[in-house]
């Protein structure tokens, strides 16, 4: 059973949909307890990082984050829920996030290195870079998801870098570090590679069942 | 770097899909999802539906066509047609729809843009345009009401005040070329794109693979649209991305 960590700010739907087809039960909630009897949890978020981590802070969902991960198990973050995994944003002002993983979230530069303007969100399929081998990228071979986005990870710590994608700077797009992952992009909207990556982390949560 | 979208479009009348739709392996070729079905398999990188149902029974349909596509598919989709107040933005959104494309609501009220664009986020939010090119002010000319009402709105102030106010993407469609099949309008096309900082996706006019590669590399359009190609099989997406691949342009 994979959590969904229900705080109003997910694309909760798309997210259910995407486990139901591929065959995972799940349960959406808001509540710890319910949580709590999970094997793994996703943070799903659509929406601005403050308004996010008010929620998360107001529900005492970030201190269940904490102690879901201080258990051993998996967590996936995705897209805004990804860049919460992160220490701050820069996001209209200044912010704290849960400080799971070493970075910091900033705005995507409006050109790149040589001058070209960027278009921003990041909008539409783009291709992932590997960096090194994960569970999580199992059998992913063409790699083209789905992003919507207009800030980034930086400063990512290099071994907790999986995969990324190029779009004038490069964008983290897979992080990964013991039980804490995040993928920047939308894998519930990444067709049969977004499936796989979902399928892939699903197996990875089985497998670590002996840590409960 | 970004691939370059290609995006079938679906009429959706009363719920079911119009115009025939020529694929012969369909058991229903009006049901909505699996028209998606077979765009997903053949690489479509997202879709629109357009509701053109006349009554207000026919629009609360597409509410259960959204969900009906968000449940089955994984790529993303825009719906467009009878959104009218932020009210209709949250049915489709919340059926589970991708982004809502507004066109003669926005340009009646455009603080929807920004009403939607604050709600929803601007990635939620694409303004459609229908552009007609008019001689006598030289330059393009928005259209509403599809097609059938000019305005004294021009399409490159529209498009940048639309994206001011929170448009994340422009769906311009060009009148002249709608239905030529002689390909899309470059010069409209590059004229947006040059004026505005969002994704422009370029619409009317696609009658051969050989169009896509011109709008994508002359005009520099993020993605392009077309209905009747595909629906009538003059040409697949599988085709027209194999085309551009073979061009060098960069496509999933």
């Amino acid at each position: 059973m994979i959590g969904i960590i229900d705080y109003g700010m997910g694309n909760l739907f798309s997210v259910s949909k995407a486990l139901e087809r591929i065959g995972i039960p799940y349960v959406i909630s808001e509540s710890p307890e319910e949580l709590n009897n999970t094997k793994g949890v996703i943070l799903p978020g659509v929406g601005a990082f403050k308004d996010a981590m008010a929620r998360l802070r107001e529900t005492n969902l970030d201190q269940f984050i904490h102690q879901y991960v201080d258990s051993g198990r998996p967590l996936l973050g995705i897209c805004l829920g990804m860049q919460l995994l992160f220490e701050e944003s820069e996001e209209n002002g200044e912010f704290e996030g849960l400080g799971l993983l070493k970075g910091r979230i900033v705005h995507i530069p409006d050109r790149d290195a040589n001058g070209e303007r960027l278009k921003v969100p990041h909008m539409g399929w783009n291709k992932l870079h590997f960096h090194q081998d994960a569970p999580v990228l199992e059998g992913i071979e063409d790699g083209y998801v789905y992003f919507v986005h207009s800030y980034y990870a930086d400063g990512v710590d290099e071994k907790a870098l999986l995969a990324s994608a190029d779009y004038g700077v490069q964008v983290p797009a897979v992080v990964g570090q013991k039980n804490v992952s995040g993928m920047q992009f939308h894998p519930e909207k990444s067709s049969k590679t977004g499936m796989q990556l979902l399928t892939n982390f699903a197996k990875a949560m089985e497998r670590s069942e002996d840590m409960l | 770097m970004m691939t370059k979208r290609i995006i079938p479009c679906l009429d959706v009348k009363e719920g079911r899909v119009v115009k025939g739709i020529q694929f012969v392996e369909l058991r229903d070729a009006g049901d909505p999802v699996e028209l998606a079905r077979v765009y997903d398999e053949q690489g479509a990188d997202e879709l629109v539906f357009l509701d053109i149902s006349a009554s207000v029974e026919g629009r609360k349909t597409m509410v259960d066509v959204v969900q009906a596509v968000a449940s089955e598919l994984a790529i993303p989709f825009t719906v467009g047609g009878g959104i009218n107040a932020l009210e209709d933005m949250k049915r489709i959104l919340r059926a589970g729809a991708d982004k809502v494309s507004l066109n003669t609501a926005a340009v009646n009220n455009p603080d929807l843009i920004n009403e939607g664009a604050a709600f929803f986020g601007s990635q939620c939010i694409v303004i459609a345009i229908d552009a007609k090119y008019d001689e006598s002010i030289g330059t393009w000319r928005v259209y509403t009401h599809g097609g059938r009402t000019p305005t004294e709105r021009t399409v490159i102030d529209w498009a940048k005040e639309a994206v001011e106010r929170g448009a994340g993407e422009i769906l311009l469609t060009s009148m002249d070329e709608d239905g030529s099949k002689q390909g899309f309008d470059i010069a409209l096309t590059k004229a947006v794109g040059d004026a505005v900082s969002v994704p422009v996706i370029a619409s009317g006019g696609a009658g051969g693979a050989e169009h896509f590669l011109d709008v994508f590399t002359e005009a520099k359009a993020d993605a392009a649209l077309a209905a009747s190609i595909f629906h009538y099989k003059e040409t697949g997406v599988g085709e027209v991305k194999q085309f551009l691949r073979n061009a060098e342009v960069n496509v999933r």
